[in-house]
C-alpha cells in the first residue's frame, strides 16, 4: 500500500482524497492533495464539434475545474505546456465484461435433443423467477475484479471508462461504470455499480433448465417477465419473486440489448415497442444492409468493429463454399459505421468483438476511411456512450465538473501519423507514448574516431531501430532510447571476431545534433557526434502512397435481401396484361382458353378476350398456362426458429417473431410458383406455437412478408414426436397418446378458469400463453394439427367438440381417409402429403390415395410439402392425385392453390383468379400438373418476384460479382492483409421434426 | 379419370387376392405379345405402332413389321418402357427408418467391403411391392456407413426371397470418400455452417493404408483377411468399385485414387459438381450415378435448377449417366424415379435421353446391361405398359407390369387400404 501510495505522488504529482476524509491512516500523516495541475497551450476539443485553441485545461482533484481560453491558473498549479498539442476526451466503452468472466457450461452438459440426456424442465432455484435463464437480480459487481492488465490494454487505445456486464443470460441483471485508473482505489474508479440493465437472446450458462430452447421461446419469455413483474408490483404475488422485485428497481436504468445481428435487433426492438422500452441496441455490424428499417427502430446502437478478415481464397475449391452474401459483407461491413451515421442513427462502439484490442485503431481507421466522419467517430466513443449511459454530466466531453479523462495526443485524432501521449483518468496519468522524448529518427552522419559511418533511426522512440553502414558494409547494431538517453552497440567491422562499440547520448531536446560518448572495443573511449542529414524526397514518397490507397475503398451496393439473387429494388406493382393464356380459374368458369387477364395496382383487374389497356405491359402467353400462385399450408422455410421444446404447451411462442427474411428457399419456392406459405411450428409440443402466413415477396422486410391483417393460427400436434419416441430423453409428460388427450384438457380447463378470472373484474395475471388458447376457445385462432394415425385425430375432434370449437385443419393427416366421414361431421380440413410414407411406424398406413379419399368424402383437401424441397414442385406433387386415386385435373390444382386458400381463411385474398383478388399468380410454360411445366413468372400483389429471364442475368452478375470479390480478396491476401478459412453459412432444412437450440 | 378407376379395379378382380405383400407371379408359360404400343426403347430410340413379343420370360421380337403371335395384348395409344432401374437404394434393408429394430443397412465400423446387403434384403418388403405400380422393376440394394459400407446386390422386385430376387450378385463395392466440409453440430455448441474438415488429408492416408493392404493382399492365392478378401474383385475388375463423391476436388482426388490402384471399373455416385470436371471424366471413361434431380442446390449461389439439369449437362458432354436416389426418405421415394427422369426432361433434355438416365444408362453402368435395360431381343422381358408418358406424374398409369415375362401384381398394402375405405365410404 505504501508503495502504491509513493508511486501515485510520484506519477500524477496529484492525489484524489475525494471522498476518504474519514478514512483513518496508519502509515503516515495525511497529505491532503489540494495542488491544481494545467494543461496550457493545447487544441482542446472539449466535444467533437467544439475546438478551442491556445486553450488552458485545469484540473484538481480528479475533475475538471476550468477550462477555456481566458482561465485564471491557481497559484499552487503544476504546469504542463502542450502546444502543439491536442487535448480530447477519452473513450468509453458502454458494452464490456471487463473484468468478469463469462461463466463456463458444465462439461458434458447436453441438451435435449442428445442420446441420453437428462434435461432439467424445471428451475434449480427458489425464490426467483421460474426460469433460471431471467437474471435481472445478477449485480456485475459481485463478479468483478478489476483487471489492471487488461486496463492498460484499453488505455492504450484510449479508453477511459468501460462498462461492464456479466454476459451472461436472457435478463441478465445489472452493469457497473468503472473508469480506468489503475493506480485509484475500488472505490474511487467505480464510478456506478448499477449503471445499466442488460439483456439478451441467449440462454444462462449456469443453469441448465431447458426452456427455452429456440429463439422464439426466448422472445415470449422476455414478454411474459414484463407482464409478471406488473402483476408482482400489483402486490397480488402470493410468493417471493427475487427478480422480478430487481426487474423493477432496474427499470430506471439503461436498457441494453445484445442483439448480436441487424434482424435480432428488430426483434427486440419489437419486444420493446410493445412495453415502452426503448432499448439500446446492440449490433451486428450488418446494419448496413437494410438502413431504413433500423433508422424505424428510433434506437441507439452500439456497434461492433470487427469487420471479417477476407476469406482466404487462394483455394478456387474450398472458396466456392463462400457464399456471395458472406463475401459482400466482408466487402460492406466497413461502411457499416459511415452508413449508419449517414442515416443519422445515434450509435456508440464497442470492442466487445474484437479478437484482440490492439485491433481497435486499425479497424476504427478503417471504418474511417470507409467514409465514417471523424468528429463523428469521436462523438461515438465519447459523448453518445455518455448519453446512452446518461452521464454526459460526467463523462464523454471536456466541461467543468466532469471527470479529468482526457487524452494527450500529438496531432489531431484519427489522423494517420497522430499519436497518443497520455490518457488521463480521474486526474492520474497513464503515459501511453513519452512527449517529452525527441523524435530523432532520421539519416545521420556518424564519426567515431575518425571513421565516419552512415546512421539511420527509423520508427517511434519506443521502437527505436538503427542501420548503421560503414562506406557499404552493414554493421550490426542494438539500439535503445529511453528518458532521452539514446544508447548504441555497434558491431565492429572486423568480422573476424565479435568486438563491440558502445554508445552513450544523452540527446538535447533544443538541437538536432546528437554527441555522447563511445568506448571502443579496446576499452578506449572517445567522442561519439552524429550530424542529421536533411529528408530526401524519397521519405515523402511513402506517404503519397497510403493516400492513393485510401482512395480505393470501393463498397459494392447492396441488394434486397443482401444475397445472390437480391433485388437491386424492391419489385412495384405493375400493369401487366397477358395475352392468350389457359386460365385456370378455380371459380365456376373453370379452365379458359385462349384467355386475357389483366393485373392492375396488385389486383387481377379484368379477364376476358381481347383485352386492351392503354399502359399495360404486354406479355403473349400463347400456349401457356395461368393458374392462381401456390399456396404452402405446412412450411418451415424462411424462419429462424422450429420448436419451441421446452415445454408441453408453447401457446406463447410465435414464428412471426423470427421470419427470416433472407432465406433463399423464399427465392426457389417462387421459382416453383409458390406464392404463400404458411410456417407452422414444429411438432414437438401438444399445444404448439404460432404460425405466420406470409407472402413470398423476396426482399421485403419480416413484417412486410406477414399477411396483413392476418388470421391467426397455432399448430397443435400428436404422435410419436410429442410422445418424445425418437428422442434423446423420454422424462417429459406425455409419454403415450392417452396423456396427449389430457394436456388439452388439462390446458383448456385452465383457459377456461382463466377466461373467467379476467372476465371477473378481479385482477389478473396476464398470461399469453393462456391468452393464445382462449383465442382458439373463442373461435379467434384457428389450430391445424400435425396428426397421423386415426385414433388420435379422432381424439382430438372430440376434445374439441367437447370444448366446444372445431378443429380448421389436420395437417399431414395421412390416416384422414380412415376418418374421412367423422372429419367431415366435424368440419375439419386436410392437408396431406402427396405420398410421403414408412419413415416411421405412425406412417405405416399411409397412402397417395389419401387426398382422393378424402377430397371425395367433401373434406377440403390440400396438398404441403414440410419440405423446401418439395415445395418448389408443389403443383406435380398435386397432380399424384390424379394418378393416385383419379381426382379431376381441374380439382387437383386446387388442392395446391384454392384449397389451402381456405384452409388458411385468405380464399377471399388470394387462390383463385377472380376479378378483384389479389393478383399472386404463375405463368407456366405448359401444363401446370404436367412434370414438363416451368414457372415463367410469378406475381405477388401485381409485382413481378420471379421472372426466368431476370433470373438468367442475375446467375451471370453473381458470377461476376464472385470473381470481382475473389480478386479484391487474393489483393488483400497478398498485401499482407489477414485472411479467414472458407466458411459456408448454416444451412440446414427443416421438418417439423428439427429440434433446435438457440445459436 | 373414372374409366382409368374402372380399369384398374377391373384389373384387381382379374389378379385376385390382396394381401400384406403380393404373391410373386409364376413363370411365363405362354408366348405374349403387345401390339399397337409406342415402344420407348431405353437407348434413346422410339418405335412406333410397335409390336413386341417374348417368350420364356425372353424378349423375341421388337419392331414395327413383326407379326404378333401368342396371346396379344392390345395397348394402341399406350407406352412400354423398360423397367426402370433404381440404383444405390436401401430397399428391403430398412422398413420403417424411425424403428430401430427394422433398420438393417448399416454395420459398424468403417471399412467394410465384407458387409454383404443382399442377405438382410427382404424380399417381401410393403415398400418394395410399393416400387412396381410406378414402373420401377430393379434395384440395386447397397448399404450404408463407413469409409467401405459393403458390398452390393442387383435385384428384380418380384421374389420369394432373396436367392429369387438376384439378378446381378455382389456386384460392387461402395466406398464413401471423405469429406471435404464437416458441418458443425449444433447440439455440441458448435457454428452450424459448413467449415473445411481438416482431417480430411488423414483420412485419405488411412484409405490409401487400407487399399495398399488390400492390394497386397489381393495378389496372393489367398488371405485371411476377411475385409482384404473382399477388395479381390475390386483389383481384379470383376467387381465395381462405386465411389460416393460429391465435391468437385473430392471427385478430382477420387480420379487421382483410382489411377494409383489401376482400378478398372469405377463409377462416382453422387457427384453433384460432376459438370465442373466433365474433361478428367471423360479422360478417365467414368459414369457417374448423379444425386437425385429433386434436391435442393447445394451452395446459397447456385442456379435453382441446378439439380434439375445437373444430369443434362454430363449427359450432353458425353459422360455415361444414370440418376440414384439416395438421400432423406429415400426407400419410399424411390418410386418416384420415373419422375426425377422427367424433371431433367423439363429442364431441357430429350424425353428419351431423360429415359436413358433410369433404364438403359444404369443398366450397362450396374453391368447388367445385358439382360435388361432396354427393350431388345434376347433380354428380360421385365417392362410395363403406361397409359401416358411415364415420366410425368400426370400420366404415370401403370397397366400391367411384367418381370421376366411374369405378369406381376400391381396391388400394394396401399391399393389394398384405398380400396377398403373407398368402399367404406361408398365411393
Amino acid at each position: 500500500m505504501k508503495k502504491l501510495f509513493t508511486s501515485l505522488c510520484i506519477i500524477s504529482g496529484l492525489l484524489s482524497t475525494t471522498g476518504q476524509e474519514y478514512f483513518p491512516k496508519n502509515d503516515g500523516v495525511t497529505t491532503p492533495d489540494t495542488n491544481y495541475t494545467v494543461f496550457t497551450n493545447a487544441t482542446i476539443h472539449p466535444t467533437p464539434e467544439v475546438t478551442i485553441k491556445k486553450g488552458t485545461l485545469v484540473i484538481q482533484k480528479g475533475k475538471i475545474v476550468e477550462i477555456g481560453t481566458s482561465v485564471t491558473i491557481p497559484k499552487n498549479s503544476i504546469t504542463v505546456d502542450l502546444d502543439g498539442k491536442h487535448i480530447y476526451a477519452s473513450f468509453i466503452d458502454p458494452f464490456t465484461n471487463f473484468g468478469i468472466q463469462k461463466p463456463k457450461k458444465k462439461a458434458g452438459a447436453r441438451g435435449i435433443f442428445s442420446p441420453g440426456a437428462q434435461p432439467a424442465w424445471d428451475a434449480t432455484r427458489d425464490g426467483y423467477y421460474w426460469n433460471d435463464h431471467i437474471r435481472p437480480e445478477t449485480n456485475a459487481l459481485n463478479n468483478f475484479a478489476y483487471d489492471a492488465k487488461k486496463a492498460k490494454e484499453y488505455l492504450k487505445q484510449g479508453f477511459g471508462v468501460l462498462q461492464t456486464h456479466m454476459p451472461d443470460g436472457i435478463m441478465r441483471g445489472t452493469g457497473l461504470l468503472v473508469a480506468l485508473n489503475t493506480e485509484g482505489k475500488e472505490g474511487e474508479r467505480l464510478l456506478s455499480d448499477q449503471s445499466a440493465q442488460f439483456l439478451s437472446f441467449t440462454k444462462s450458462n449456469i443453469s441448465p433448465q431447458v426452456y427455452p430452447t429456440s429463439l422464439m421461446g426466448a422472445i415470449a419469455l422476455i414478454r411474459q417477465v414484463y407482464h409478471d413483474a406488473k402483476w408482482y408490483q400489483s402486490g397480488n404475488c402470493e410468493n417471493k419473486d427475487l427478480s422480478l422485485e430487481a426487474l423493477e428497481r432496474n427499470k430506471k436504468l439503461p436498457q441494453i440489448f445484445e442483439a448480436g445481428s441487424r434482424i435480432n435487433g428488430f426483434r427486440a426492438d419489437k419486444i420493446g415497442d410493445q412495453f415502452n422500452i426503448q432499448y439500446t441496441i446492440v449490433g451486428g455490424g450488418d446494419e448496413y444492409a437494410r438502413i431504413d428499417k433500423v433508422k424505424t427502430t428510433n434506437a441507439t446502437y452500439i456497434l461492433p468493429i470487427n469487420f471479417p478478415d477476407a476469406y482466404d481464397v487462394s483455394n478456387p475449391y474450398d472458396a466456392d463454399i463462400i457464399t456471395l452474401g458472406s463475401m459482400r459483407h466482408w466487402n460492406q461491413a466497413p461502411a457499416n459505421p459511415s452508413i449508419v451515421s449517414r442515416n443519422n442513427i445515434p450509435f456508440s462502439f464497442t470492442t466487445h468483438k474484437l479478437k484482440k484490442l490492439s485491433d481497435f485503431q486499425p479497424n476504427l481507421e478503417k471504418a474511417i476511411k470507409y467514409g465514417l466522419d471523424k468528429k463523428i467517430a469521436l462523438a461515438s466513443l465519447t459523448t453518445i456512450p455518455a448519453q446512452i449511459l446518461g452521464k454526459s454530466e460526467l463523462l464523454g466531453s471536456l466541461k467543468k465538473g466532469a471527470y479529468a479523462n482526457f487524452l494527450i495526443t500529438k496531432n489531431e485524432l484519427f489522423s494517420k501519423d497522430n499519436v497518443i501521449y497520455e490518457n488521463w483518468v480521474q486526474g492520474h496519468k497513464y503515459s501511453i507514448t513519452n512527449m517529452n522524448i525527441k523524435d530523432i529518427s532520421g539519416s545521420y552522419d556518424v564519426e567515431i574516431a575518425a571513421k565516419t559511418y552512415n546512421m539511420v533511426l527509423t520508427g517511434t522512440p519506443e521502437k527505436l531501430k538503427s542501420e548503421i553502414k560503414l562506406d557499404t558494409i552493414s554493421l550490426d547494431s542494438k539500439t535503445t532510447y529511453a528518458n532521452n538517453w539514446l544508447t548504441l552497440t555497434i558491431k565492429d567491422s572486423d568480422t573476424t571476431e565479435a568486438k563491440y562499440i558502445r554508445i552513450a547520448v544523452p540527446v538535447d531536446t533544443s538541437s538536432d545534433l546528437l554527441s555522447g560518448k563511445a568506448i571502443l572495443s579496446d576499452g578506449s573511449e572517445t567522442i561519439f557526434t552524429a550530424k542529421k542529414k536533411p529528408k530526401s524526397a524519397k521519405d515523402n514518397k511513402t506517404n503519397s502512397k497510403e493516400t492513393h490507397e485510401i482512395e480505393t475503398a470501393e463498397v459494392l451496393p447492396v441488394t434486397y435481401p443482401n444475397i445472390a439473387y437480391g433485388n437491386k429494388q424492391l419489385p412495384k406493382a405493375e400493369t401487366i396484361l397477358f395475352k392468350n393464356a389457359t386460365v385456370w380459374t378455380n371459380e365456376a368458369d373453370g379452365i379458359l382458353e385462349e384467355t386475357d387477364i389483366l393485373i392492375k395496382n396488385g389486383k387481377i383487374s379484368k379477364i376476358g378476350k381481347q383485352l386492351n389497356d392503354a399502359g399495360a405491359k404486354i406479355i403473349d402467353a400463347t400456349k401457356k398456362h395461368i393458374t392462381a400462385g401456390i399456396i404452402d399450408e405446412h412450411s418451415h422455410i424462411a424462419t429462424a426458429s422450429i420448436n419451441e421444446a421446452g415445454h408441453n404447451s408453447s401457446a406463447e411462442v410465435t414464428i412471426e417473431d423470427v421470419i427470416a427474411p433472407d432465406d433463399i428457399s423464399i427465392y426457389r419456392n417462387l421459382a416453383g410458383g409458390v406464392t404463400s406459405i404458411q410456417i407452422l411450428h414444429g411438432s414437438a409440443n401438444p399445444i404448439g406455437g404460432r404460425s405466420a402466413i406470409l407472402k413470398l415477396k423476396w426482399g421485403e422486410s419480416a413484417e412486410n412478408l406477414i399477411y396483413k391483417n392476418s388470421p391467426k393460427f397455432i399448430k397443435f400436434a400428436l404422435g410419436e414426436n410429442v410422445k418424445q419416441s425418437n428422442w434423446g430423453s423420454n422424462s417429459r409428460f406425455p409419454q403415450t397418446r392417452m396423456g396427449v388427450e389430457q394436456v388439452y384438457v388439462d390446458y383448456f380447463e385452465r383457459a377456461i378458469a382463466y377466461g373467467k378470472r379476467k372476465k371477473s373484474g378481479l385482477p389478473y395475471r396476464k398470461d399469453i400463453e393462456m391468452e393464445t388458447l382462449l383465442e382458439i376457445l373463442n373461435g379467434q385462432r384457428f389450430v391445424s394439427c400435425h396428426s397421423y394415425v386415426q385414433s388420435e385425430i379422432n381424439m382430438l375432434m372430440k376434445v374439441a367438440e367437447k370444448f366446444d370449437f372445431r378443429i380448421n385443419t389436420f395437417t399431414h393427416i395421412l390416416e384422414g381417409y380412415k376418418v374421412a366421414d367423422k372429419m367431415v361431421t366435424h368440419g375439419v380440413g386436410g392437408s396431406t402429403f402427396s405420398d410421403w410414407w414408412a419413415y416411421k411406424y405412425e406412417v405405416n398406413d399411409a397412402i397417395p390415395y389419401n387426398a382422393a379419399i378424402m377430397h371425395r368424402q367433401g373434406v377440403v383437401t390440400a396438398i404441403n410439402s414440410d419440405d423446401p424441397e418439395m415445395s418448389r414442385r408443389l403443383n406435380q406433387e398435386a397432380a399424384k392425385s390424379v394418378k393416385y386415386g383419379g381426382v379431376s385435373e381441374e380439382e387437383a390444382l386446387k388442392f395446391v392453390t384454392l384449397n389451402p386458400a381456405k384452409l388458411l381463411h385468405i380464399d377471399d385474398r388470394v387462390g383463385s383468379i377472380k376479378v378483384g383478388k389479389d393478383a399472386d399468380i404463375v405463368l407456366w410454360s405448359d401444363h401446370p400438373l404436367s412434370i414438363y411445366a416451368k414457372a415463367e413468372k410469378t406475381l405477388i400483389d401485381g409485382a413481378v418476384y420471379f421472372d426466368l429471364d431476370k433470373d438468367k442475368a442475375a446467375r451471370k452478375s453473381i458470377a461476376q460479382e464472385r470473381n470481382k470479390l475473389t480478386e479484391l480478396m487474393l489483393k488483400t491476401k497478398n498485401k499482407g492483409g489477414k485472411t479467414q478459412p472458407p466458411k459456408k453459412k448454416a444451412k440446414q432444412h427443416v421438418h417439423c421434426d428439427t429440434l433446435e437450440a438457440i445459436h | 379419370m373414372k374409366n382409368i378407376l374402372a380399369t384398374i379395379t377391373l384389373l384387381l378382380i382379374f389378379v385376385g387376392t390382396i394381401t400384406g405383400q403380393q404373391t410373386p407371379a409364376k413363370k411365363q408359360t405362354e408366348i405374349i405379345s403387345i401390339e399397337g404400343v409406342t415402344a420407348h426403347i431405353g437407348n434413346g430410340q422410339i418405335i412406333e405402332k410397335c409390336v413386341l413379343t417374348f417368350e420364356n420370360g425372353k424378349i423375341t421380337a421388337i419392331g414395327s413389321d413383326i407379326e404378333p403371335k401368342g396371346t396379344i395384348i392390345d395397348a394402341t395409344g399406350k407406352h412400354i418402357y423398360p423397367g426402370f432401374i433404381a440404383p444405390n437404394t436401401t430397399l428391403g434393408l430398412v422398413e420403417i427408418g424411425a424403428v430401430r429394430a427394422t433398420d438393417d443397412d448399416s454395420e459398424l465400423g468403417n471399412y467394410n467391403p465384407h458387409i454383404r446387403s443382399i442377405i438382410a434384403y427382404n424380399a417381401e418388403s410393403k415398400i418394395v411391392e410399393s416400387m412396381r405400380p410406378n414402373g420401377v422393376l430393379i434395384a440395386q440394394i447397397t448399404p450404408r456407413g463407413g469409409r467401405f459400407s459393403g458390398t452390393s446386390s442387383i435385384v428384380q422386385l418380384d421374389a420369394w426371397n432373396w436367392e429369387d430376387a438376384v439378378l446381378k450378385m455382389d456386384d460392387g463395392v461402395h466406398l464413401n470418400w471423405p469429406n471435404l466440409y464437416s458441418k458443425g453440430r449444433w447440439w455440441m455448441d458448435e457454428s452450424p455452417g459448413y467449415k473445411v474438415n481438416k482431417k480430411y488429408e488423414e483420412q485419405l492416408a488411412k484409405l490409401s493404408n487400407f487399399m495398399d493392404q488390400a492390394q497386397a493382399s489381393s495378389k496372393a492365392s489367398n488371405t485371411e483377411s476377411i475385409p482384404y478378401r473382399a477388395m479381390k474383385g475390386v483389383f481384379n475388375g470383376s467387381q465395381t468399385l462405386f465411389i460416393h463423391a460429391n465435391r468437385e476436388k473430392a471427385i478430382l482426388d477420387a480420379l487421382t485414387f483410382a489411377k494409383k490402384y489401376s482400378l478398372k471399373n469405377i463409377v462416382l455416385v453422387g457427384a453433384d459438381e460432376g459438370y465442373k470436371v466433365i474433361n478428367r471424366l471423360k479422360k478417365q471413361n467414368t459414369a457417374v450415378l448423379l444425386t437425385r434431380t429433386h434436391s435442393t442446390p447445394k451452395n446459397e449461389d447456385d442456379d435453382y435448377d441446378l439439380p434439375y439439369k445437373n444430369a443434362k449437362l454430363l449427359m450432353d458432354a458425353g459422360i455415361l449417366v444414370a440418376l440414384q436416389n439416395s438421400g432423406q426418405m429415400e426407400r419410399a421415394n424411390t418410386r418416384n424415379l420415373p419422375f426425377q427422369a422427367g424433371t431433367v426432361a423439363a429442364h431441357g433434355l430429350d424425353k428419351e435421353k431423360a429415359l436413358q438416365l433410369i433404364t438403359g444408362n444404369t443398366a450397362i453402368i450396374l453391368g447388367i446391361d445385358k439382360s435388361v435395360g432396354t427393350l431388345e431381343v434376347g433380354k428380360d422381358a421385365t417392362l410395363f405398359i403406361s397409359i401416358g408418358d411415364a415420366l410425368d406424374m400426370r400420366t404415370n398409369q401403370i397397366e400391367k407390369a411384367f418381370i421376366q415375362g411374369r405378369e406381376i401384381s400391381l396391388e400394394s398394402h396401399q391399393t389394398e387400404l384405398w380400396k377398403r375405405y373407398s368402399n367404406k365410404y361408398g365411393q
